[in-house]
């Protein structure tokens, strides 16, 4: 086990590395370049490949291409980039392929701007592309978690046979923090019977498919689906609690806004005002489980996002209406100051 | 009684989903005799693309993969770095190739990607029931150009397997057709060749094929055969425009 200082895109590019990943395609875009350029440097010397693309469409299909292959595949991008990502993404839900994909989130809509934000978590969570699909969403909020989720990230993209997103930040992308190298954890890949490799004269052929003329049987093969996501929801909800068990006020909070977030507890503490923090690490499936068993305690909840409130649709709907839902969050790539989440808090606790 | 005539192996014993008439079961019936010819079959991996062709993967014996319409070349370029021992094709329409893959086809090429592309031109989107295409002629009446196309208005056809010769990383580049015996075996012999190329590593390999269209044309098989030859091959000569092979 070493220890070492790396910056949060390429500690994300490491972790894929170590996690089994040898194949990654790409397109330049801000600000997750560090990433693509780690990938560059190190996939020939481990006999990997990295193919820059000609844009994100064409890499997400070239993830596509390569996953059907039955190999550990990645991609990452930025905002606008996932956009147009999202078409390869519904393909690749709709048929039953494992890959991940990184989203180095930056300000939107449109070209947006190029600084930390949290406004596509309707996209990750809701609409990524067209059809009654989902992925998995991982929030991680720390490097060190970073390099642990890309992990569970790869083995769960396998496992359930479907798409897997870190939804991480330019913020967390950018920073540096000493991070714990395991090398000796290694990784199993599972078999893929379905995989195209070439059938070798020895099989029936293999299809990778989305397309299915009968309404019947593209009903059918969606409900499968919807059956794993249902287990899914059941067995892989993370959340972090935070000073959560005695809140009066409860914090829900991701990534980036969730360590703003956690200073400004620290600080209302001090003040005497017990707030506490459930910090998703799954966005998808919506740790809903661990919102629930604060309901009864907590007089409020607040959502604090860098975004105009997208996950308070979720945090509400784990409420349920039982105790009042604030919300507090910045935009455009402008990152909450721990002063404005303690004045909210404040706020709050003088029933304003 | 002796055989002298059947389906090649690579084919799958299943009805085709085309028109009457149409000549993408020549063009199906091509790829699979060079597969068999080449003993290819257990390593090859077929891309279907959206169109016509868009339920090829139940037609060829071979694995296959659907891709999204256009990005059949990336996700062949998935296929292929994951494996680099397969042998690799796409199977694509002119919309499919020249519209909306437009970047995706020119990039493979300029990769030199060690894939094959069957590029089946029949000026025309079949699938969606007829509409312009980026190979559609000059005054030619479509669903959508229903006063014919005006290049003045919709710009002119593309000629794909001229622009894409111009690439370093085109190894083949050719145009056949299937509208004779003689075409038939012309075409029989540039894709087998494209198929060499490919596991010879020599790179990007393509074969236009012009193809046919009765239902969209409003024509019988046997005019549009005659309608392929008058309109569509003085637009698109057949010739090889492209072979490192020759280049010594």
């Amino acid at each position: 086990m070493t220890k070492v200082l790396m910056k949060g895109n390429e500690a994300l590019a490491e972790a894929a590395i170590m996690a089994g990943c040898r194949h990654f395609f790409g397109y330049p875009i801000t600000p997750q370049t560090e990433l693509a350029a780690y990938m560059a440097k190190k996939m020939p010397k481990i006999g990997g490949v990295y193919l820059q693309a000609e844009s994100e469409i064409a890499a997400i299909n070239m993830v596509l291409g390569a996953s059907a292959a039955g190999k550990r595949v990645m991609t990452s991008s930025s905002s606008p980039g996932i956009s147009l990502k999202s078409e390869g993404l519904s393909y690749i839900a709709g048929s039953d392929l494992p890959a991940v994909i990184v989203n180095v989130q930056r300000g939107g809509p449109g070209l947006g701007g190029i600084q930390p934000s949290q406004a596509d978590y309707w996209q990750a969570t809701r609409a990524i592309g067209h059809g009654d699909f989902h992925l998995m969403v991982y929030a991680p909020s720390t490097i060190q978690e970073m390099m642990d989720l890309v992990k569970l990230a790869f083995d769960n993209a396998d496992k359930y046979r479907m798409p897997v997103m870190i939804l991480s930040d330019g913020m967390l992308g950018q920073m540096m923090e000493p991070v714990e190298l395991n090398e000796k954890e290694g990784f199993t890949e599972i078999e893929k019977p379905w995989a195209v490799t070439g059938h070798k004269n020895k099989r029936e052929h293999n299809v990778v498919n989305s397309l299915y003329l009968s309404p019947a049987r593209l009903e059918e093969l969606i409900k499968e689906r919807f059956a794993r996501y249902d287990v899914i929801k059941k067995e892989e909800q993370k959340a972090e609690e935070y000073l959560a068990d005695d809140a009066d006020i409860l914090i829900v909070a991701y990534g980036a806004s969730s360590r703003i977030s956690r200073t400004a507890i620290n600080e209302a503490r001090k003040e005497g005002i017990k707030v506490g923090m459930v910090r998703p690490i799954t966005l998808w499936p919506f740790p809903d489980k661990f919102i629930e068993k604060h309901i009864d305690h907590s007089k409020d909840f607040l959502c604090v996002e860098m975004s105009m409130g997208q996950m308070l649709d979720d945090v509400k709907l784990a409420v349920n209406g039982k105790k009042p839902v604030h919300f507090s969050g910045r935009t455009g790539g402008m990152i909450p100051s721990p002063q404005e989440i303690l004045d909210k808090i404040r706020e709050i606790k003088e029933g304003k | 009684m002796t055989v002298v005539f059947d389906k090649p192996k690579a084919l799958r014993d299943v009805p085709f989903s085309y028109c009457p008439g149409c000549t993408h079961g020549i063009i199906h019936r091509l790829v699979a005799q060079a597969i068999d010819d080449l003993n290819i079959e257990g390593d090859t991996i077929g891309v279907s693309p959206v169109g016509c062709a868009v339920m090829n993967y139940d037609f060829f014996a071979c694995d296959m993969v659907q891709a999204p319409h256009g990005r059949a070349p990336a996700v062949a370029t998935g296929i292929k770095r994951a494996n680099p021992e397969n042998i690799v094709f796409t199977y694509q329409g002119d919309g499919d190739l020249a519209a909306i893959g437009t970047a995706e086809t020119v990039h493979a090429a300029a990769r030199g990607e060690n894939i094959t592309i069957i590029f089946v031109n029949n000026a025309i989107y079949g699938m969606t029931g007829g509409q312009m295409a980026p190979t559609s002629l000059k005054d030619q009446i479509t669903q959508t150009t229903p006063y014919g196309r005006d290049t003045n208005y919709s710009g002119y056809p593309i000629r794909v397997s001229e622009m894409l010769a111009t690439i370093e990383g085109a190894a083949l580049i050719q145009r056949v057709s299937v509208d004779s015996v003689r075409n038939v075996n012309q075409a029989q012999k540039a894709i087998k060749k494209a198929f060499e190329y490919q596991i010879a590593k020599k790179g990007f390999t393509l074969i236009e094929v012009l193809s046919t269209c009765p239902t969209n044309w409003g024509l019988d098989p046997v005019e549009s055969l005659d309608w392929l030859r008058k309109h569509m091959m003085p637009h698109y000569p057949l010739g090889v425009f492209k072979d490192i092979g020759e280049e010594k």
